[in-house]
C-alpha cells in the first residue's frame, strides 16, 4: 500500500484548468520532489493532500483511506499525520516563536506547559533556532521564519511532511541549510516527505524520486539519475534552466487553459 | 433586427437584476452556513476560555474610552435638543424621561453597536483577512486546529457578552452628560431631572435595550469574522474585507434595530 496516492486529480479555478489529471504515488519513507514552473499548480496539488482544496474529480488516498469527500471534521484525524511547511512559513503573527511551535501541542494534547516547553526547545534546537523562543515572527528573517515553521510542522511528530517551496527567497547558504534539515529529518524521524520546488539544486540534493508537473499533468517520474538521463525536451529545458525550448517564458489563456505559448 | 435588439435589451436588464438580487442572496446563504459552522464549533468552548477572555479584554475593556466619549456627548446633545424642542409645550419635569428613553431604547444600543462595529468589527475582518491571505488560517487547519473554534468563537462570544455590558455603560455615561448639561445650561435641577428619569423607567425597556445589544454584538462580530475569512487578493482584499464588514454591520444594526423595536412594541 502506498502512503499517498493521487488518482486522476482535476481542478479548475473558474475558467482556468490548473490540474488536468494528476496521477502520483508516494511510498512510505521516501522523499518525493515535485518540480515544475512557477504557477503550474504544484502548491494546488500539495493542498489536495490535506484537504485544503477539493478536486473537481479524482481521488486522494492517505494510507489507503480515501479522503476526497471528507468534511472538515473528518479530515482532522488525517491532518494529524501531516506537517506542512508553507511557502511563507505562515507563522501566527500574534504568537511568539515558542507559542507557534507549541501550538499543536497546546490545542490538541493534554501535555503540561513544561512538557510542551521541552518539546519546543528540542524542535527549535533541531532546526538551529535555539534561544529564539521569545521572539515574535516580525523579528525574524525569511529563513528564520521557515526554520521556525519547520519546527512547528514537526512538533507533533508527523508521519508525513509537506514542504511548499522551502528554499524560495532564501540566499544559497540558508537554502542549503534547509536542504540539510530536510535530509536529517528524514534520517532521524523516518518521515515521508513531499517537497514542491523549482530549485533544482535543492531537488537533486534531497530527492529519492523526482516528479515534474507541467500543464496540469505529471510528465516525468523517476530517480535523480533518471532525471539527468531523460531525453524529454520539456524536462531537459526545465532541468537545464534554458529560456529556449518547448516551454516559453510567457503564459497565455488559450481556450480556457493557461498554456505556455 | 428590432426583435434582436429588444431581446438583447431584455436579457441585459434581467441579467443585471439577477446579479443585483442573486449576489446578496447568495452571500446571505453563505453567512448562514458560516454561522452553522460556528455553532458546530461551540463544543470547543472549554478549550477556548483563555482566548475568549483575551477577546473580551480587547472588545470590551479597550472600547470603554471611545464609548464613554461618544455616549457622554450623545446624552448631552439629546438633553439640549429635547429641551429646545419641548420646553414650549411641556414641563421640563419630563426632560429626564425623554433622555432616558432615547438613550435606553435607541441611542445607547445603536451608537454603541456602530462604535464597536467600526472599532472591532472591521478590525476583526482586517486581522482575519490578513491571516487568510498569508495562509495562517490554512496553517491552523493543517494542524487539525479548527479555525472556527480558535479564531471565530472567541471573538463572537466576547462580542455577545461585552456589547450589552458596553451598552449599559453607555447609558450611564449618556445620563451623566445629559444631567451635566441640564443642570448647568438648561436650568433643570438635579432633583427634577432624576424625577423624570425615574418616573417612566420600566424594566421592559432595559430588556429591549439588552436584547438589541445582544443582537448587534452577535451580528457585527459574525460579519467581521465572515468577511475576514473570505478575504482574497492581498492587502487590497484585506482592506475591502474591513470596509464590507463595517458597512454590512451598520446596515444590519439599523435593520435589526427596527425589527426588535417592532416586535417589542
Amino acid at each position: 500500500m502506498e502512503k499517498i496516492e493521487l488518482k486522476n486529480i482535476r481542478k479548475s479555478f473558474g475558467d482556468e484548468r490548473v490540474l488536468r489529471g494528476v496521477d502520483l504515488t508516494v511510498r512510505e519513507g521516501e522523499t518525493l520532489v515535485v518540480i515544475g514552473r512557477s504557477g503550474c499548480g504544484k502548491s494546488v496539488m500539495l493542498k489536495h493532500l490535506v484537504g485544503l482544496i477539493k478536486p473537481d474529480s479524482g481521488e486522494v488516498f492517505v494510507d489507503g483511506e480515501e479522503i476526497t469527500g471528507y468534511g472538515e471534521y473528518d479530515l482532522f484525524p488525517v491532518r494529524k499525520k501531516f506537517g506542512f511547511l508553507f511557502q511563507s512559513a505562515a507563522l501566527l503573527d500574534s504568537l511568539s516563536v515558542k507559542e507557534n511551535v507549541g501550538l499543536g501541542l497546546t490545542e490538541l494534547s493534554e501535555s503540561s506547559p513544561s512538557e510542551i516547553a521541552c518539546v519546543v526547545e528540542n524542535k527549535l534546537a533541531l532546526v538551529g533556532m535555539a534561544g529564539t523562543e521569545d521572539y515574535m515572527p516580525a523579528d525574524l528573517s525569511g529563513g528564520m521564519k521557515k526554520r521556525v515553521g519547520l519546527a512547528r510542522a514537526i512538533a507533533m511528530e508527523p508521519e508525513i511532511v509537506l514542504y511548499d517551496e522551502p528554499t524560495t527567497g532564501l540566499d544559497p547558504i540558508m537554502a542549503d541549510s534547509i536542504n540539510e534539515l530536510i535530509i536529517s529529518l528524514k534520517h532521524e524521524l523516518h518521515i515521508t516527505s513531499i517537497v514542491v520546488t523549482h530549485d533544482m539544486i535543492s531537488a537533486r540534493k534531497v530527492a529519492d524520486r523526482v516528479a515534474m508537473l507541467h500543464e496540469g499533468v505529471i510528465i516525468f517520474s523517476g530517480s535523480v539519475a533518471d532525471l539527468d538521463a531523460t531525453k524529454n525536451p520539456v524536462v531537459r529545458q526545465f532541468v537545464e534552466g534554458r529560456a529556449e525550448g518547448p516551454i516559453r517564458p510567457a503564459y497565455r489563456r488559450v481556450d480556457g487553459e493557461r498554456k505556455c505559448v | 433586427m428590432i426583435v434582436t435588439l429588444f431581446l438583447r435589451l431584455y436579457i441585459n436588464i434581467v441579467s443585471r437584476i439577477n446579479h443585483a438580487v442573486a449576489r446578496p442572496v447568495r452571500e446571505l446563504g453563505d453567512i448562514v452556513l458560516f454561522m452553522g459552522r460556528m455553532v458546530r464549533a461551540l463544543s470547543g468552548i472549554p478549550r477556548s476560555v483563555r482566548l475568549i477572555f483575551d477577546s473580551m479584554l480587547e472588545i470590551g475593556v479597550r472600547s470603554i474610552p471611545i464609548v464613554f466619549v461618544i455616549s457622554l456627548f450623545a446624552g448631552a446633545t439629546t438633553a439640549w435638543q429635547a429641551n429646545y424642542q419641548l420646553e414650549e409645550y411641556v414641563s421640563m419635569r419630563i426632560l429626564g424621561t425623554a433622555v432616558s428613553k432615547s438613550l435606553l431604547l435607541e441611542l445607547g444600543p445603536v451608537l454603541t453597536g456602530l462604535v464597536v462595529a467600526g472599532r472591532i468589527g472591521s478590525s476583526i475582518a482586517a486581522s482575519l483577512g490578513a491571516m487568510r491571505v498569508t495562509e495562517q488560517i490554512d496553517a491552523l487547519s493543517t494542524m487539525a486546529i479548527d479555525p472556527m473554534r480558535y479564531l471565530v468563537l472567541p471573538r463572537v462570544t466576547a462580542s455577545v457578552v461585552m456589547v450589552p455590558v458596553l451598552t449599559i455603560y453607555s447609558y450611564f455615561f449618556g445620563i451623566t452628560g445629559a444631567m451635566f448639561v441640564s443642570m448647568h445650561f438648561l436650568g433643570v435641577s438635579h432633583g427634577i431631572f432624576i424625577f423624570g428619569l425615574r418616573h417612566y423607567f420600566y424594566i421592559s425597556d432595559v430588556v429591549v435595550c439588552v436584547v438589541k445589544a445582544l443582537v448587534f454584538g452577535t451580528g457585527l462580530s459574525v460579519l467581521g469574522c465572515y468577511y475576514g475569512f473570505k478575504a482574497t487578493g492581498g492587502a487590497e482584499g484585506v482592506g475591502k474585507a474591513a470596509i464590507r464588514a463595517y458597512v454590512s454591520s451598520a446596515v444590519f444594526i439599523l435593520l435589526s434595530d427596527f425589527i426588535v423595536a417592532a416586535l417589542a412594541y
